[in-house]
């Protein structure tokens, strides 16, 4: 089967850095959202957004949570843009070992930045509407994107990565052993 | 479960490296609030008179605001108090930042430091981990460079530093603690100097409850954009380069020459320049949708952040122009230099010197430049090196140390502290009440509900109070709408303005709200966020405490009572309230005396403006009517039999 193209939102917040003031009411509008339940606490260190900041060399970066990894880089670039010296890390989401961002401070967990889907949906993410600066602004674009040829079944997926472990062999005896209960 | 507030206070004694997590009373909270008003309830408890302000027995006492960390736009300014060996009374300083709301995620509504540590140390804290370091390696070190380094040493760009500079390690008088770019000036650096802490770095990742979350964060979204979008709330100083009003209206140098036709739109056009060209960006403080920090790059001189008129202190003090302030300013941060006072005390010893009663022999090598010579001073105040040991104690100390005349130069103090240079003509009655008997020190502390000036129309006026909604009382109205000339106002109306514009302070500084969304601005305009009328349902929604109108301005009283009640312990009277002579061009005794007994009378105060047992009792703080008796501050006139018989028999 040949697919077509197809269309699907892509949601976007674009953050203009020189906009941002620093006042970190972006932290606290997603922490209160994501508080269960919701609104309960206002607390930054579980937000999903965080502004990098530093006074002394005038940084101010909003970023937004993203992958968990495993391993801090080894190595990392520094950025000179218009004569300002960034780390890289100024500009990465990752919840990452080398650093406490974007980690639910009693469980260690990592946290991920999910646009604040809801039901019903905001208008605009949670961080956006508290920035009184438009530092952050929202952004919905239609893309067209090309459907996968075919669709592998979920069970397909789950015996491929059973037999991958155990062996075509045994995950046979387990199904013949199962069906005879 | 406590709402708003951690109930925990960090007590931190330095002689003795104790660290002590101490549960608050819920009480106090209802009667003093936070901040300011807990801090003055801690020392009318802790500090009695004898305590010298040097002694390890006075407290340095960090506040965060009652709704410091809820979702209450614009409430992130600490309270800092403790007593000043400047003034001898209560220290009054507040910053803003990111301070407070940290303070209080890490667990904690107040750090409390007394003793002295033998040697330099830090004060390190994240959530229930708290430890006294060695700061040995940050000796003379400035302030935001303090923070840079602890930041990169604890690996954690997410702490929250104050930190004192060389002004405050060698207790200069007028040091200030500062954080980022915000300051805790008037008096509190030199104790934390005394007490031998060069910083406190603070991370906390805790929840904080409240009462009602999901209404509470409702009302904040809505307040939040309605501060965002209006003139009139935060420094409008920020967007406005006009300033005439400073430097045509107040005086210059050591408070003494005013410039009238200084301003033109050559020089307003120039200093915007001067601004613009040098700015990276403006700044806010915690939670606040306002930007009134301008942080500025100054070839050579390391970034700083301003707001306000703490551009104009240093020009207009050294005679010079805005790029004159933009190349101190920094540098002055830095060594932790309250920028209010400290360009006075300069100016102070310049006239001194042109004068004759400080010499070359005083100031060797003094610069001809008066700009060098402020650089000059600084040095030598800082360090407190030969004439700067004497002038690093403040203008009114300094002026008494020198003598020989030098007291005549002292014109600009009450209570021994620097005021704004403001010499005007004709008296302004409620200035008069503000100044006199205001224990913020500070005029801008004190001032800022009720407008500096009537409006020159009724329809001006009229459409003034038609939309003013911050009034505590419809009788507001009636004062501004009668009110034509400044210097003609009844005696009634000066006590309750004077009332009502220190009310907003007293209740800001003690639930930790900025100035320019609630007490100082709606002066200007009239169209203020945060006021007596809105206040109690953040304040109830937070807190779960069913605040009102009422019980709030009560609350008012009772803690600017107690601040009273701890100065007045210490010897303050009647006697200090008096502004400087030259305040006004035109004076009349007997008009200001009779205006200060009505004030006395309308607060519940006696003569010597000592509050009266049934003012105190009547507030709850018979516990400082008993201490006044006992002392004989208060005289036992309405004796009472009951109890005299009881200490008879107990005597015998």
């Amino acid at each position: 089967m040949k697919a077509g193209l197809k269309k699907k939102i892509v949601k976007e917040i674009k953050v203009d850095v020189d906009k941002c003031t620093g006042c970190r009411s972006c932290e606290l509008a997603c922490s209160a959202f994501h508080a269960a339940p919701r609104y309960s606490s206002m607390n930054p260190s579980r937000s999903r957004i965080r502004v990098i900041m530093d006074e002394v060399r005038d940084v101010y970066v909003p970023i937004r949570a993203g992958e968990y990894t495993q391993a801090e880089c080894n190595g990392r670039n520094i950025y000179t843009i218009a004569g300002k010296e960034y780390s890289e890390c100024t500009f990465c989401p990752a919840s990452c070992p080398s650093r406490d961002y974007f980690k639910e401070p009693d469980s260690g967990l990592p946290l991920k930045c999910d646009m604040c889907e809801s039901v019903p949906p905001l208008p605009e993410p949670m961080c956006v509407q508290a920035c009184e600066f438009d530092a952050l602004t929202y952004e919905e674009r239609e893309e067209e994107y090309e459907e996968e040829e075919l669709k592998r079944d979920e069970m397909e997926i789950a015996f491929e990565s059973l037999i991958k472990k155990y062996g075509l062999k045994q995950v046979l005896q387990t199904a013949s052993r199962l069906s005879k209960r | 479960m406590r709402y708003a507030e951690t109930g925990v206070n960090l007590e931190i004694d330095l002689s003795r490296g104790n660290i002590e997590r101490v549960e608050t009373d819920p009480r106090d909270m209802e009667l003093y609030l936070g901040g300011q008003g807990t801090a003055a309830k801690i020392l009318w408890d802790r500090v009695p008179p004898e305590v010298d302000p040097f002694s390890p027995d006075n407290l340095l006492i960090f506040s965060t605001g009652l709704l410091h960390a809820t979702p209450v736009p614009a409430a992130n300014r600490v309270a800092v108090n403790t007593f000043s060996p400047q003034t001898n009374l209560m220290s009054h300083s507040l910053m803003g930042g990111f301070f407070g709301p940290e303070m209080k995620h890490a667990g904690y509504d107040k750090i409390i430091i007394r003793g002295k540590a033998p040697d330099l140390v830090y004060l390190y804290i994240h959530d229930d981990t708290v430890e006294i370091r060695d700061a040995t390696h940050l000796r003379g070190k400035g302030c935001t460079e303090t923070g840079d380094i602890l930041k990169k040493e604890l690996k954690d760009d997410r702490v929250q530093v104050a930190a004192i500079g060389l002004a405050g390690e060698n207790r200069v008088y007028t040091a200030s603690i500062d954080h980022g770019h915000s300051s805790a000036a008037r008096g509190v650096g030199v104790i934390m100097g005394d007490k031998r802490l060069k910083a406190i770095a603070v991370r906390g990742t805790k929840d904080i409850h409240v009462a009602k979350p999901a209404e509470l964060f409702e009302l904040c979204m809505h307040m939040h954009q309605q501060i965002g979008g209006s003139d009139g709330c935060g420094d409008w100083m920020a967007v406005d380069e006009d300033d005439s009003f400073h430097h045509d209206n107040f005086a210059w140098g050591n408070a003494r020459t005013r410039r009238r036709g200084f301003w033109s739109k050559e020089l307003e056009e120039r200093w915007r320049r001067l601004k613009y060209d040098h700015m990276d960006r403006q700044t806010s403080c915690y939670n606040c949708p306002k930007k009134c920090r301008n942080v500025i790059s100054w070839p050579g001189r390391k970034r700083f952040g301003y707001k306000c008129y703490g551009k104009d202190t240093y020009h207009m003090a050294a005679f010079k122009e805005l790029d004159f302030t933009y190349d101190i300013l920094g540098v002055a941060q830095e060594y932790g230099l309250d920028s209010y006072s400290t360009p006075q005390v300069m100016a102070f010893a310049l006239e001194l010197y042109e004068n004759g009663i400080l010499t070359d022999k005083d100031l060797p090598g003094l610069p001809a430049d008066s700009g060098d010579r402020f650089f000059y001073l600084m040095e030598k105040i800082v360090r407190r090196e030969g004439i700067g040991d004497i002038l690093a104690n403040g203008v009114s100390l300094a002026a008494q140390q020198i003598g020989n005349g030098a007291e005549k130069y002292d014109h600009n103090t009450i209570k021994r502290f620097e005021q704004l240079p403001i010499k005007l003509g004709k008296l302004n009655p409620p200035y008069f009440l503000m100044i006199a008997t205001g224990e913020k020190m500070a005029i801008t502390q004190i001032e800022g509900s009720f407008p500096q000036d009537p409006l020159p129309t009724m329809e001006e006026r009229q459409a003034f109070v038609d939309k003013w909604e911050a009034v505590p009382n419809e009788k507001f109205k009636q004062y501004f709408l009668e009110w034509e000339k400044r210097n003609d106002i009844s005696n009634e109306a000066s006590c309750a303005i004077t009332d009502w514009n220190e009310a907003m302070h007293y209740i800001d500084d003690s639930i930790g709200l900025c100035g320019f969304v609630s007490s100082f601005r709606g002066q200007f305009g009239g169209e203020i966020a945060y006021h007596i009328n809105n206040i109690p349902d953040f304040l109830t929604l937070a807190t779960g405490v069913d605040m009102t109108k009422d019980k709030l301005w009560e609350c008012f009283q009772r803690i600017r009572t107690l601040v009273r009640a701890n100065n007045v312990r210490r010897g303050m009277r009647r006697k200090d309230e008096r502004p400087p002579e030259d305040h006004w061009a035109v004076r009349d005794e007997a008009f200001e005396q009779k205006l200060l007994d009505d004030y006395y009378a309308f607060k519940g105060w006696n003569k010597e403006g000592v509050p009266t047992r049934e003012t105190l009792d009547k507030l709850g703080l018979s516990y400082v009517s008993e201490d006044f008796l006992r002392r004989g501050i208060l005289a036992d006139t309405e004796k009472n039999p009951a109890t005299e018989t009881s200490v008879e028999s107990e005597k015998k």
